[in-house]
């Protein structure tokens, strides 16, 4: 599988610290689902912040509350109590269109079973979203970048695993998002495929500057991130910098 | 949106089976609507039509003899626009190789037969020529029956003379659209015939000369109908007037209306069924398909799509359906239309009778399916709206089963394991489960609906035929005589019984409303005519008073124990105030009967007969019509065999035509219905199945489990479906009831094994195409795809 290079760390576009602009700031996040008769606590008072261009890897066990907190921050969900703003959104007072908004203007996902249309090709799934888009590149161009030039007439069922991982990936950075997150996306790869999916996600984080979040429970993912926050039982359990980001070709699992 | 639209159509051609399935309910819907309004409209259209350029009169009275010089005092009757003045007598005809009297109603034509009321369209021929002797036209409905046309003769005894009429032409009027047979209901285009002759020659025949017995009328635009007929029933009392009415009492029209009437509730109850199964089965489907693309929703949505967005993708899935379903339907619609018109011209004698598609119809239907489509989808459509996106990426909670019901009773011993498979996947899905057995139940309902007016013929035939007309034959005078007639009756050849008749026009009023009709009386003991009350059980006359039908009571919002009073147009014309006794059910319609004794006392007569009923010797008939036809006194024959002969071939093609279509669209649905719980339940099942295959089972025990569930669903459907049946086939009865028919409730046990039968039969097939799937569905995509 050809990917163009440079795997080479190259200083990022802007400064992965407290010196780059405020994207997200989040207060006293919580989340409590109700089933019935009893609550489950996803979150019990999250604060974050996350800076332009960053790379931020989400670590924690299963149902510490990851995914609750990357739906908050991308529109896809509310929570109970706390506010979010979004550089000068407040989501947490935004309407549902306003929330609509916000994820089709700013927002590119990438989920752990990819969900890609299956009805639609490679290239009609990247097109799906470059319908809507403010600013969106050509298809093809968000194609090449995770690099798949070459399958982007068929049908997600006659792809791997890995490359539609890559066509989801396309499919959220074609719009020039200014936040790219991705709830475990190397979940359901191998090893091999998986390191691709990173590289991909790691270049768009280099070459287009996007804020991106990555959840994954792997922890020798998190060698790649600028910063790691790790999760636990709903709260922020410990947060800290990689003085240097691992290349995703090197990481080890 | 291109994107969107473009998996739009890829998921359409994934589901196009069911898709197809969904919208040949539908279409079937569609088609019955189109066909029957269609049918009415272009009916309606072609009848005023001809009723405009033809002429067609508003105001009818038959009189005894009143002299020419009436005609200009009735134009000054305010409120009439055109008078004409006619001769019409009924004569009977002596047609050789038919041995029964047939009646030909002769109409006089006046100098310019295309001027004037009623016109005759002249089909073939010519009109007769001014002054000559016995030339005459013919109905086109007698001639097509006869074989005959100008050129050929008819023999008929007129003023008790057998003369022979010369037929120039065949014509149709706008007055014998459909050909009655005076005293009849059903048409028989054999026995009875119209016939126009020369005014002059008809009038010197009867010694009409200078006078006339027949008034046609027109009305201008402010008339009031009812204040014509009094004035002109006032005006013409003196001259034996029988009573003035509109249209609405003129049999031809009177019978157009009716026909039309049932038309339109036949437009209405099929549809409605259909169009509700339409809406089930697009809530089954889209809501599977909401279901399944849970995930793409939740994506689309997290990319930026709106709700409305989403809403409207699903919309326009339902909108092609709709389309499809419209456009096969409305093709479907004016081919059965067309047929069908074919048919009405055989019945109906219009210059021409064309199917035209209403482009009202049309759009009503597009707007009635777009409704029920809506309708059906909407819940399924919102779901998809609401999903929350986040929600949408968590996998569904898995498939909740529980111990049946059966097994919480502790009876599973009694059940088998692959039955037990059945009945909990059964007993998870209630609702669906529960809409697909009524849907299937409709199905059959609809059958039944589509079958049992043969029942209700057949048993009518028996009540009207053998229960009421317990005669052979009936003779009618043409004048009332003295009872003596009676012995020469019963000297006829063959005649086994005689009993007397009398009949009188009367018009019988209560409150503003009143009815014209022939008020019967026959003997109190009378056996060969029997009353059947309202619970068709035989019931007496009463000295008492006026035996009734039901429609006539109806009519004039009358009750037992009211007192009616009944006009007598005859002899000294007195008006009797008599109390309704009791309520007869006639299929016929409108009647009125007193005990003859009784009759006659108050006419101030006795033992005055108007005619008898016969009771025949069935070896002697031949000898007996000679006798009738060459009796001068003879008006009209009436024979019961060639009556149900005529009915029951009229009936034949009109109910095996509507049993055809009614089966067709029944199999459509029941196909429809089990074919998509079949593939849906085999799309959500197809893991177990693999599953199941993969440990080692085989393919006939797959199959049982699966199809097992199919016919679990249908038999539960039977009995649903023949109460429903029965339950539409009450509400048909009621909206297929006229003035002239009323149906009385029946449903044969043959009627309901057929709807069964048709409806398991088309599930079966379904299950069929169904199991074929099954058996080339392959394991390992399955089972990798779920993965
Ligand atoms: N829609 C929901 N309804 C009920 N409980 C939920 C829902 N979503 C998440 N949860 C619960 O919230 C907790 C956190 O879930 P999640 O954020 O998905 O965790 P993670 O992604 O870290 O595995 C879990 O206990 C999970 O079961
Ligand atoms: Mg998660």
């Amino acid at each position: 599988m050809p990917l163009p290079p440079p795997t080479q760390p190259e200083p990022r576009p802007v400064a992965a610290n407290s010196g780059g602009r405020r994207v997200f700031t989040a207060r006293g996040l919580t989340k409590v689902y109700r089933m019935g008769s009893f609550e489950v606590h996803a979150l019990r008072g999250v604060d974050l912040d996350l800076y332009e261009g960053e790379f931020v890897v989400l670590l924690g066990p299963s149902g510490s509350g990851k995914s609750t907190l990357l739906n908050i921050l991308g529109g896809l969900d509310v929570p109970t109590g706390g506010t979010v703003v979004y550089r000068d959104h407040t989501l947490t007072a935004a309407t549902d269109a306003e929330l609509t908004r916000y994820r089709r203007e700013h927002v590119g996902f990438v989920f752990q079973f990819y969900n890609l249309m299956p009805s639609l090709t490679a290239r009609e799934n990247v097109e799906l979203v470059t319908d809507i888009a403010v600013n969106p590149m050509p298809a093809a161009e968000a194609l090449r970048l995770v690099g798949l030039t070459e399958r982007v007439d068929h049908f997600p069922s006659q792809l791997s695993g890995g490359e539609q991982q890559r066509v989801a990936i396309a499919r959220a950075i074609a719009k020039r998002p200014d936040v790219l997150l991705c709830d475990e996306p190397t979940g359901a790869l191998d090893v091999k495929t998986g390191v691709l999916v990173l590289e991909a996600i790691d270049r768009v984080n280099r070459e287009l500057g996007t804020t991106t979040v990555v959840i994954t429970h792997n922890a020798v993912i998190a060698g790649m991130a600028d910063r790691v926050i790790a999760l636990s039982d709903g709260r922020i359990a410990s947060e800290h910098r990689n003085a240097r980001q691992i290349p995703a070709g090197e990481l080890q699992w | 949106m291109k994107r969107l639209d473009l998996k739009l159509l890829r998921d359409l051609w994934t589901l196009k089976s069911q898709v197809l399935a969904i919208a040949l309910v539908m279409a079937s819907g569609v088609a019955m609507l189109i066909m029957s309004l269609s049918m009415v409209s272009s009916l309606q259209g072609t009848q005023q039509g001809y009723y405009d350029d033809y002429r067609f009169a508003q105001v009818f009275t038959r009189l005894k003899r009143a002299p020419d010089a009436l005609a200009a005092r009735l134009a000054t009757i305010p409120g009439v626009a055109q008078v004409q003045t006619r001769v019409v007598v009924d004569v009977t005809l002596d047609l050789p190789g038919m041995p029964m009297p047939a009646v030909g109603r002769l109409l006089s034509l006046d100098a310019d037969p295309r001027a004037g009321l009623n016109r005759p369209h002249l089909r073939r021929g010519r009109f007769p020529e001014r002054y000559a002797r016995h030339e005459a036209l013919v109905s086109e409905a007698f001639a097509a029956a006869h074989g005959l046309g100008p050129g050929d003769q008819v023999r008929a005894i007129i003023n008790g003379r057998l003369q022979t009429l010369h037929l120039v032409g065949v014509a149709i009027s706008p007055e014998y659209v459909y050909q009655l047979r005076p005293g009849e209901f059903i048409p028989d285009d054999r026995r009875f015939g119209v016939f126009w002759l020369d005014r002059l020659q008809l009038a010197s025949a009867y010694g009409l000369q200078g006078a006339f017995n027949d008034i046609a009328l027109t009305l201008t635009r402010e008339a009031v109908e009812r204040d014509v007929l009094d004035a002109l029933d006032r005006l013409t009392a003196p001259f034996g007037g029988q009573g003035a009415h509109g249209r609405s009492e003129q049999m031809s029209h009177r019978l157009l209306t009716d026909e039309f009437s049932q038309l339109r509730a036949m437009a209405t109850i099929p549809p409605a069924i259909f169009l509700a199964v339409t809406a089930f089965l697009l809530n089954v489907v889209i809501s599977r398909l909401v279901r399944t693309q849970r995930e793409q929703i939740a994506v689309l949505k997290a990319f930026g799509y709106t709700t409305a967005d989403v809403g409207l993708h699903y919309l326009k899935l339902v909108s092609v359906l709709t389309v499809i379903g419209l456009v096969l339907g409305i093709a479907a619609g004016t081919w059965l239309g067309r047929d069908m018109a074919a048919m009405y011209a055989r019945y109906f004698r219009f210059p021409r009778l064309e199917f035209q598609l209403d482009p009202a119809v049309v759009a009503w239907s597009a707007l009635i399916c777009t409704g029920a489509a809506l309708a059906g989808a909407v819940a399924a459509v919102r779901r998809a709206m609401r999903l929350p996106p986040a929600e949408g990426m968590r996998p569904e909670e898995p498939a909740h089963y529980r111990p049946l019901l059966i097994e919480r009773l502790g009876w599973q011993r009694f059940v088998g394991r692959i039955l037990r498979m059945i009945l909990r996947q059964l007993e998870r899905k209630p609702v669906s489960a529960a809409l697909s057995v009524l849907g299937i139940a409709l199905a059959i309902a609809i059958v039944v609906l589509g079958s049992f007016v043969r029942d209700i013929v057949d048993f009518m035939v028996d009540l009207q035929f053998y229960g009421v007309q317990r005669y052979d034959t009936s003779v009618t005078l043409v004048e009332p005589a003295a009872s003596g007639a009676m012995a020469e009756f019963r000297q006829l050849p063959g005649v086994l019984a005689a009993e007397p008749f009398r009949t009188v026009p009367v018009r019988i009023r209560f409150g503003h409303l009143s009815r014209r009709l022939g008020l019967l009386g026959v003997p109190a003991d009378a056996g060969l005519l029997r009353l059947l009350d309202v619970d068709w059980r035989e019931t007496p006359l009463s000295p008492a008073g006026l035996v009734v039908s039901r429609a006539l009571a109806d009519l004039l919002r009358a009750r037992p124990g009211d007192v009616v009073s009944v006009e007598v147009m005859e002899g000294q014309r007195p008006t009797l105030e008599l109390p309704i006794v009791r309520l007869v059910e006639d299929v016929a319609g409108t009647s009125a009967y007193l005990e003859l004794a009784v009759l006659n006392r108050l006419l101030g007569e006795s033992g005055v007969v108007s005619g008898a009923f016969l009771r025949v010797d069935p070896a002697a008939e031949p000898g007996l019509y000679a006798a009738l036809k060459a009796a001068p006194r003879v008006a009209v024959v009436g024979t019961k065999t060639a009556a149900l002969a005529a009915f029951r071939e009229l009936m034949a093609e009109n109910l095996l035509r509507m049993r055809l279509i009614n089966v067709i669209f029944a199999g459509i649905i029941a196909f429809g219905v089990v074919y998509n719980a079949a593939r849906i339940s085999l799309a959500e099942r197809s893991r177990e199945l693999a599953t199941l295959r993969v440990i080692g089972f085989g393919r006939d025990e797959i199959s049982l489990i699966f199809l097992g569930e199919i016919a679990i669903v249908t038999l539960l459907a039977i009995p649903l479906g023949l109460l429903l049946g029965y339950a539409f086939a009450a509400l048909a009865v009621v909206a297929l009831a006229t003035e002239s028919y009323r149906f009385p409730l029946v449903v044969n046990l043959s009627t309901y094994a057929f709807a069964v039968a048709t409806v398991v039969g088309a599930a079966l097939l379904s299950g069929l195409v169904v199991r074929r799937r099954l058996d080339r569905l392959d394991l390992l995509a399955v089972l990798k795809a779920a993965a």
